[in-house]
């Protein structure tokens, strides 16, 4: 059996945002998906529980977390372009949620619409409720995405990669968008992410994941100013930097592992510049290495 | 319920908002007429289609030497007037095609549908099922259920249904597997939409375009089944007018030179199927957002 996730435990207060780091394959949208129960059919949940507003999901029925999903927890999904049905108006799709869990008549729903499209900016949302997916723009569609996340309200939002697909200019007006919409509802977020420059402005504490497990979690500014675990400081270090020029970018040796041939002991070693004899026979525990409940998985500070 | 309303609602603003000078007037006019013939055929048609004198066999049309006004497009075997049958006919062929078409269409898209996106034992039931009904030839399939339920019009429609609704199915599966993939039925998911939301709201609207299409390829298949088997006597009962059988009648004097029994209702189906693909064509591209000019 292959674990994608492994070992992996948080908690997120309402209105905060966790970001969670990690190369591709690191099991960050595996996680997600498990959050919501909709892994693929092929992958199993084995172990372990979530907790939202005190109640367990992994103990819900199909139908409960159904209406647990679009309402109560939102999802943004990578790619802009190919999340909207080409067949339907913007006004549709940004309505369906709400026929879907409130079963808001038509008419109303599209209202309602109207005032979403409005609060993700997006100008003229009169005349733009009226648009099929293809008349619009990449940032503008994603917009979209995200007046869909948003209207029923949730609790929690989780955002999968949401700017990954649109350029450097949209994405700091995306970014600045989540943000906002984010202290207007108080919504708790989850943030899936490669990009530890968005981590640094979007989160209040970030979760470093490899090879399926968190390596390393705390506050932003802890982890930004102490990394502990040498996979953290190799990602910051690897972040190019103005006026640093040697001319080579910074990059981690080696290749992440196979999740379905993990190394023993500490999935990282062999990419390890620091590694000791332990780590390759020894799983690392999770400790506590600094304020805020930093933590780290490594025999450095194990 | 409220879902499949809003679909229909956006249908019919679709279909107000073409732009008149944008119809395809061929396939509009030749079915149009077609329907007037076939629902006044009463009042049109200048004798009795079923009753033949057969003083006046083998009249050839008007214009040909030995025609006459009173048969503009001459008489066939039993001295029966061709224009009568012929606008008979096209009330016989239009109901019967129309209505397995759409009969077969509606069973195998639902079919598709289910099985492309629930997969599992009901994918595998409907398939197999598709699988066992394809390897029959379909022509003698047919003859094989119209021999047990004997010949009638509607038996023939649930017939040509039963025949042919394993091709959408097919069609529509493969359509719905590709569908099932994209991100904004992912996204439905993660909104929380139920299977049956999900199905009618993002997976059918995306395969009627190739239900259409495939709609109007099978007009013809339907009409020449419905031709065939009325020629060998288990389709639409003789007397009754229908172009297949006209056509099939008319055969055996083709080479005597009575080339007005085979061509005439040859040249109807034509052009019936001819108009339907057009207006299919025309459908499909109009119904596509992507495509519909701006």
């Amino acid at each position: 059996m292959t674990r994608a996730v492994e070992d992996v435990s948080f908690t997120l207060g309402d209105g905060e945002t966790l970001g969670i780091v990690g190369e591709s394959g690191s099991g960050k949208s595996t996680l997600a998906l498990s959050l919501l129960r909709l892994l693929p059919p092929a992958a199993r949940h084995v172990a372990g529980n979530v907790r939202f507003e005190g109640e367990d999901l992994m103990a819900k029925s199909a139908v409960e977390m159904r209406k647990i999903r679009g309402k109560r927890i939102a999802m943004i999904l990578q790619d802009p372009m190919a999340s909207l049905n080409p067949l339907f108006t913007v006004g549709d799709q940004v309505a369906e949620p709400l026929r879907v869990h409130e079963g808001t008549p038509r008419r109303r729903a599209w209202e309602r619409a109207r005032g979403l499209l409005g609060a993700v900016r997006i100008a003229a949302p009169d005349m733009r409720v009226r648009n099929y997916p293809h008349e619009l723009s990449g940032g503008m569609r994603q917009r979209i995405v995200g007046a869909i996340a948003i209207s029923c309200g949730p609790r929690l939002l989780i955002a999968d990669e949401p700017t990954t697909s649109l350029d450097v200019t949209i994405q700091a007006q995306y970014l600045a968008l989540l943000r906002d919409l984010q202290r207007a509802q108080h919504l708790a977020m989850i943030f899936i992410t490669h990009n530890l420059g968005i981590v640094a402005r979007m989160c209040d504490a970030v979760a470093v994941m490899y090879a399926g497990r968190i390596v390393e979690s705390g506050p932003v500014r802890e982890i930004f100013n102490a990394p502990r675990h040498p996979y953290t400081r190799a990602l910051i270090e690897s972040i190019p930097r103005l006026g640093e020029s040697n001319g080579r970018l910074t990059a981690i040796e080696g290749q992440p592992p196979d999740p379905a041939a993990l190394p023993e002991g500490c999935a990282f070693h062999p990419r390890c510049p620091v590694r000791l004899e332990k780590c390759a026979t020894e799983r690392p525990r999770d400790s506590v290495v600094g304020g805020g409940g930093h933590r780290t998985a490594c025999w450095l500070h194990g | 319920m409220n879902g499949s309303r809003a679909a229909t609602l956006t249908l019919a603003w679709r279909l107000a908002s073409f732009r008149r000078e944008n119809l395809p007037w061929f396939p509009i006019v030749v079915l149009c007429t077609l329907a007037f013939l076939a629902i006044f055929a009463d009042v049109i048609a200048p004798h009795d289609p079923q009753v033949g004198l057969l003083g006046e066999r083998f009249r050839p049309p008007a214009w040909q030497q030995g025609g006459s006004t009173a048969h503009l497009l001459g008489t066939d075997h039993v001295g029966r007037d061709v224009l009568s049958r012929l606008i008979f006919g096209a009330r016989v062929s239009m109901v019967v095609g129309f209505t397995a078409v759409i009969f077969a269409g509606v069973v195998g898209t639902m079919l598709g549908i289910l099985a492309g996106y629930l997969g599992g034992w009901v994918d595998q039931v409907i398939m197999r099922v598709t699988d066992a009904w394809l390897a029959l030839p379909a022509l003698t399939f047919a003859i094989f259920l119209a021999a047990i339920v004997g010949p009638s019009e509607m038996n023939i429609v649930i017939i040509l249904g039963l025949v042919y609704w394993t091709r959408y199915a097919r069609v529509v599966r493969g359509e719905v597997l590709s569908l099932k993939e994209r991100d904004y039925v992912r996204l439905a998911i993660v909104a929380g939409c139920s299977k049956r939301t999900i199905m009618r709201r993002h997976i059918l609207p995306n395969v009627v375009n190739s239900a259409i299409v495939l709609a109007t390829l099978m007009l013809g298949v339907v009409i020449v089944t419905e031709a065939a088997l009325s020629f060998l006597g288990v389709g639409v009962p003789p007397p009754k007018p229908a172009w297949g059988l006209m056509l099939a009648d008319g055969k055996k004097g083709l080479m005597a030179g009575y080339w007005w029994l085979t061509v005439l209702p040859g040249v109807c189906i034509m052009l019936m199927v001819l108009s339907a693909n057009l207006l299919g064509d025309w459908l499909r591209v109009k119904l596509d957002p992507q495509l519909r000019q701006l």
